[in-house]
């Protein structure tokens, strides 16, 4: 075994590569080949080892990460599921919440679920809330609905039963028979898939789960098979949605965990480089063409959630996609990319965002035939991407373009000037990704001003400065060779696997230690079992969390619990842990209430890659601009001269005062007037507020 | 950040003024977010029954939190002056926090508690908070009609100080406590309101720091000037004229008709009430802040959906109701359940629309939400004092819905609030909460008025209780003798029913025992139906046949679409059938 590691990314447009040899790195980016993946990642694959000169047998591991799940249900391309429900609830999944996500829209539409009502089948069982038995399950009704599913073609199946996760022995019974009646349909167990209360999303994320089943089974076994072929020895691993990696065998049981696997990588390299430079607390801000995520990242480690939403159809509203809930890692991803297009609305206010120009026919400038104006249209106006030295100056762009797609979509409407609406619609989208990022931080009753922010993506650099005074945040980082990150954070990312139970505990009355010692030993094994697939001897680290609330509060906190088993001191140090963070989170603690718990996670990882702290840069010295350009002042909205550089000539220690351009192929970095940059010991672009 | 507060003929003005509206929006939504994360009871944190808003310091509202519900949001629009009545601007104080449930003042009843913050930088008052939630109790008979006058109803909070700089009521926090049924969850939901208050203010202050402004008066008159130009524009693009429409609903023991005559003029919509029935002698009485909120909402969906919602833009749609009349229900009279006949009010307003838009707008649907209410304990059941002395104490209130009505060019929803805008409670956390079972919570086939466009579904549950004793349910039920009418050629909704499995009708309206051995059954209403069911796509009502939405007979009766058993179209049957019944 070498010590040369690949990652994959499959995104939508490109698949990216990242390869390190010992302390070298590779990076490709190949065209996605929807209709049989694989070719696109072997044609990947031979390229880049053809580039660092390696046969198969030299990769020591291959870490990938897919957007075939999330295509899969966005496209509804997924396996024929049918969903074995509760008699009498089988449509809760269409239900949903029962109410309008869009208020004053009256023509708006839900979600249609990914199991139509005549494939959702019910099942004669009942368990109360307790997890008692109140019907027992009629296992003759059930091996009656065999036939059906045979009927219709069913590939997989989702078991979604009341209070399972309370008591899952209806839906494992259920499992086991079908297991021996029907043992080619693949089964999905909603208890196990999803253990929480709330059967909506849970049996939502079972769906999802039994619906993506097959197609990811028969593509990782697929691409197992050729790389197997091809002379591959190396283990493969997954990355999943929480930013951990994960075998092909688990994987293959739970694809749901692997929707979103690219932003986790991004997030991950985002911590990466800030823990390089010893930084606690940062924001990563990726903007790409599409969309822009935003993700908070405390002492180390991102943030971790459980609720999630995939294939929002009405543009990025909460409630109009499918609840799953996985462990992911917690950000927000809003419609505002390079490509997002601007409008006006009869409030005679600028739009930007959420539908985006993608690729084809992309900005106007691209001069593809796009109409719209859009933000990088907006850019080119104002100076800020040049056009000659777009993409290297491979692509030549055309700015007369952008000037009447945004006079058209913007400027006439509102009687400004081009460059007038072409800073209209920057402000516009910087301050959209200002107020997601508020309203995301408040919601985590979190703070963003005194955070560094990492920012890398082809649209971040440009708007960072700007999005960080409007944050309040007085650091920005700009990676070098943040082109493809997502994928070099794969190769960073540390083998884990999440394990959550759902127990009620009134820590007053009902705390009960030996119980809850043994429910957590039989987490740690669940968990050990996984990652000790993919990492028999490393050294694992244990994260505990448990989700708290005041009694009778419907949403909860999660808080971090101290490691080692629970002794008669446990119960006053997890109420003090809770009222700590809840005032924290809320400004004010509410005094007599009882606290309660309501779930227990762990996490079980390897030890994350090893940290090389970024050395001091040379002593300081003024960088040569390459020359000097013409870029708007937001302030006064008047253009000025100033300098330009080319980041490939920037050695570390150059410093460079605002305002001015850093110009590479995949991106340009603003840096504002009230910013000075400087190139740190690793090549990273660090921008200071002044 | 520099130049925001140059002159107007700066054209950097216009972006600058645009940004900090966008910031203001985004800070009442993250006031709203913050209330239901830490809120109580159901009805906030599952349900999102709440709203949340910023307001200048003459009290008017700048913004509101899209999440919320129409109820509260353009009642507690209305709120804050008679807040600034009581305590005028002058007398606040950095501190201060104020709070009433007062439902002429506040949204309509004793059970929504609103809390207005003001807001001061540098010892000047800036601006206000408000926020708004429906608490799980206020004590008196809980939440149900049977009242006769509001007294009855529970502990009724004047507008007074909740807090100052010296501290909480204590006095207040003491009187709620020992008169509400579920004090915790009541005192923590008044707390949170405060909380998401407090979150505002600091949101607000900083936004005002890095915009460099000392007042909200420059931004608010442009906020309030567009959003009232842009109503206005969308209004005069209405055909101008008076048209008047009429709704009969179940009422408590008599039906009443709700009568709007809308005049569409140059300078926006004006809505009179006049003809309306009289109040009632029980709690479904209207206060004129909750009639006003409805219906402004209805006209709103219709005219100008995509304006957000402040004072500029509610200020071109106008309501008078005379004084004698339910829509304008005066102290004392009983209005816990306004709801039931507020919700009803979009419809009589589309109903008035409809005619100035010629038939391009949806049918009636069920419109008050069909909600699970119900409670156990030894002392409020009808039941015998033995088999109570067993019983565990509880209260649930639990969100459902009807269907919608059908919509031009597309079926109605299904079990889906409008014009409420609440979320339901998942079935799992009723059940944890309570010792009830809900044994079904299906589709009700065949309820949707037919239609070219199917009305929504209603739906059917069964609740039973898993206690050794009665129980009782708190029923706020209407379209139960007039189902939601059709439009345009297309059905009715089915009408609801409220029985017990084993036969017995119940009252659609009150509160009533259920024996321990016996099943509820609620079936809700469906929405009506849109245009002639026999010009419906008759691959739709083949594809609602194989969905279970339609029965078989139903799809011949009601489309004469005849189905073979493999569900595929029988055409020659289909056409003949059709032709016969034009």
């Amino acid at each position: 075994m070498t010590s040369a590691r690949l990652a994959v990314d499959i995104g939508g447009t490109f698949t990216d590569f990242a390869l390190q040899v010992g302390a070298k790195r590779f990076s490709r980016k190949v065209l996605t080949t929807p209709q049989a993946p694989e070719q696109g990642v072997l044609a990947g694959i031979e390229m880049i080892l053809a580039d660092a000169a390696l046969k198969p047998i030299d990769l020591g591991l291959i870490i990938h990460g897919t957007t075939l799940a999330t295509n899969a249900i966005i496209e509804r391309k997924g396996a024929k599921t049918a969903l074995l429900a509760t008699a009498g609830h089988r449509d809760s999944i269409e239900m949903a919440y029962e109410h309008r996500f869009e208020q004053y829209d009256i023509f708006m539409d839900k979600p249609a679920p990914l199991v139509p009502r005549h494939l959702r089948l019910q099942v004669p069982e009942r368990i109360d809330a307790t997890g008692r038995i109140h019907r027992p399950l009629d296992e003759k009704a059930l091996a009656d609905l065999v036939p059906v599913l045979r009927n219709e073609g069913i590939t997989s199946v989702a078991i979604g039963y009341l209070h399972s996760y309370a008591n899952p022995v209806h839906e494992i019974r259920t499992r086991d028979i079908l297991k021996q009646l029907a043992p080619d349909i693949a089964v999905t167990m909603s208890s196990e898939v999803c253990p929480e209360m709330r059967e909506y999303e849970r049996w939502s994320t079972a769906c999802a789960n039994a619906y993506v089943q097959p197609v990811m089974d028969r593509y990782l076994k697929l691409l197992e098979d050729t790389l197997t072929e091809r002379g591959f020895t190396c283990p493969i691993f997954l990355i999943t949605s929480a930013g951990g990696l994960t075998t092909v065998a688990i994987a293959r049981r739970f694809p749901i965990r692997l929707v979103e696997s690219g932003p986790a990588g991004g997030a991950i390299l985002a911590n990466h480089i800030a823990l390089e430079r010893s930084h606690d607390h940062i924001v990563s801000f990726d903007m790409g063409g599409t969309t822009a995520k935003i993700c908070l990242i405390d002492d180390g480690q991102p943030h971790f959630s459980r609720s999630f939403e995939v294939a929002r159809q009405y543009r990025f509203l909460k409630g109009s996609g499918i609840p799953i809930r996985i462990p992911v890692i917690e950000m927000v991803e809003i419609g505002a990319g390079g490509g997002s297009i601007a409008s006006v609305d009869n409030l005679l206010r600028i739009q930007v965002g959420p539908a985006s120009a993608g690729s084809e026919p992309g900005p106007a400038c691209y001069g593809r035939g796009g109409l719209n104006g859009t933000v990088t249209d907006a850019n080119v106006m104002l100076g800020r991407i040049q056009v000659d030295r777009f993409a290297g100056g491979k692509m030549q762009l055309d700015p007369k373009a952008s000037a009447s797609a945004l006079a058209g979509t913007v400027g006439d409407r509102l009687k400004l000037d081009a460059t007038t609406a072409a800073l209209g619609v920057t402000e516009v989208v910087e301050e959209n990704m200002a107020n997601a990022a508020r309203v995301h931080a408040v919601e985590r009753g979190r703070e963003l001003s005194n955070r560094i922010m990492i920012a890398f993506g082809g649209a971040a650099p440009i708007h960072a400065t700007r999005l960080a005074e409007k944050l309040n945040i007085s650091t920005v980082i700009v990676p070098a060779g943040a082109g493809v990150g997502s994928a070099f954070g794969f190769l960073l990312a540390p083998i884990a696997y999440e394990v959550v139970r759902t127990r009620y505990v009134h820590l007053n009355d009902s705390f009960d230690i030996a119980g809850l010692n043994a429910l957590r030993a039989e987490m740690r094994a669940e968990a050990t079992a996984v990652v000790r697939l993919g990492a028999p001897t490393e050294p694992l680290t244990e994260g505990w969390t448990a989700n708290m609330r005041y009694r009778g509060q419907g949403h909860e906190i999660t808080v971090t619990l101290p490691d080692g088993d629970f002794d008669t001191d446990s119960v006053a140090t997890l109420e003090k842990i809770f009222i700590t963070d809840y005032e924290q989170q809320f400004g004010r603690r509410i005094p007599n209430l009882d606290v309660e718990v309501l779930s227990w996670s762990l996490r079980l990882a390897t030890v994350g890659a090893p940290i090389t702290l970024c050395p001091p840069a040379p002593a300081d010295h003024a960088a040569e601009p390459a020359d000097h350009v013409e870029v708007i002042d937001p302030p006064t909205g008047k253009f000025e001269r100033i300098a330009l550089y080319n980041r490939s000539s920037l050695a570390p220690g150059s410093t460079i005062a605002g305002p001015a351009l850093i110009v590479e192929d995949e991106t340009t970095t603003l840096v504002t007037k009230s910013f000075t940059a400087r190139i740190d010991g690793f090549g990273a672009v660090v921008m200071t507020r002044t | 950040m520099d130049g925001t507060q140059t002159l107007n003929d700066d054209p950097m003005h216009v972006i600058h003024q645009q940004i900090m509206w966008d910031r203001l929006i985004s800070v009442v939504e993250e006031q709203a977010q913050t209330l239901i994360r830490i809120g109580f009871s159901t009805s906030t944190r599952e349900a999102g029954d709440v709203s949340a808003g910023v307001f200048n310091v003459a009290g008017h509202m700048l913004a509101q939190a899209i999440t919320g519900t129409p109820g509260h949001v353009n009642s507690m629009a209305r709120a804050v002056v008679h807040f600034l009545d009581k305590f005028p601007a002058a007398t606040m104080k950095p501190g201060d926090v104020f709070i009433t449930n007062d439902p002429w003042k506040g949204t309509g009843h004793l059970h929504d508690f609103t809390v207005v913050t003001p807001v001061f930088r540098d010892q000047t008052m800036v601006a206000l908070f408000a926020s708004t939630c429906h608490v799980i109790d206020v004590g008196g008979r809980g939440m149900g009609p049977e009242a006769r006058e509001v007294y009855e109803e529970g502990i009724y909070v004047p507008i007074m100080r909740f807090a100052s700089a010296e501290g909480t009521n204590d006095t207040l926090l003491e009187m709620v406590r020992n008169n509400v049924r579920e004090s915790v969850q009541v005192i923590g939901d008044i707390y949170s309101l405060v909380g998401c208050n407090d979150v505002g203010s600091r949101q607000l202050l900083a936004m005002m720091a890095e915009f460099g402004i000392d007042t909200l008066d420059l931004l608010g008159a442009h906020i309030l000037e567009r959003s009232r130009a842009a109503t206005l524009e969308a209004v005069r693009k209405l055909p101008k004229g008076t048209f008047r429409h009429a709704m009969r609903i179940d009422g408590y023991d008599k039906p009443l008709d709700l009568v709007a005559t809308m005049t569409i003029s140059d300078d926006g919509i004006d809505v009179d009430f006049t003809g309306t029935s009289p109040p009632s002698s029980y709690g479904i009485n209207v206060p004129f802040c909750y009639t006003e909120a409805y219906a402004s909402f209805g006209v709103k969906c219709i005219v100008a959906p995509k304006i957000p919602n402040n004072e500029g833009s509610l200020a071109v749609l106008r309501m008078h109701a005379p004084e004698n009349c339910i829509l304008n229900a005066q102290h004392p009279r009983p209005v816990a359940t306004r709801h039931v006949t507020g919700q009803m009010l979009p419809d009589l307003m589309i109903g008035c629309l409809n005619q100035a838009l010629d038939n391009a707008v949806p049918a009636e649907g069920t419109s008050c939400l069909w909600n699970l209410f119900a409670f156990g304990g030894t002392s409020q059941i009808d039941a015998d004092s033995t088999e109570m002395m067993k019983a565990r104490a509880f209260n649930v209130m639990s969100f459902h819905s009807g269907g919608t009505g059908a919509r031009p060019g597309k079926d109605g929803l299904s079990a889906t609030a409008f014009p409420s805008g609440v979320r339901n409670v998942p079935v799992e956390v009723t059940e944890a909460m309570s010792p009830l079972l809900l044994l079904r919570k299906e589709y009700r086939t065949d309820s949707g008025g037919a239609g070219k466009f199917r009305g929504g579904l209603g739906q059917v549950i069964e609740v039973i209780t898993l206690d050794d004793a009665a129980f009782a349910i708190s029923a706020n039920y209407d379209r139960v003798l007039y189902p939601p009418r059709g439009r345009n050629g297309g059905s009715d909704g089915m009408a609801g029913r409220l029985t017990l499995l084993s036969g017995a009708v119940l009252k659609s309206k009150g509160r009533q025992t259920i024996a321990k051995h016996e099943t509820v059954l609620i079936e809700m209403p469906g929405g009506g139906g849109l245009g002639n069911p026999l010009d419906r796509d008759p691959a739709a009502v083949a594809e609602d046949v194989h969905l279970g939405m339609v029965s078989l007979a139903a799809a011949a009766k009601d489309y004469g679409v005849v189905l073979r058993a493999d569900n595929s179209i029988d055409i020659e049957a289909t056409t003949a059938a059709r032709q016969s019944r034009r």
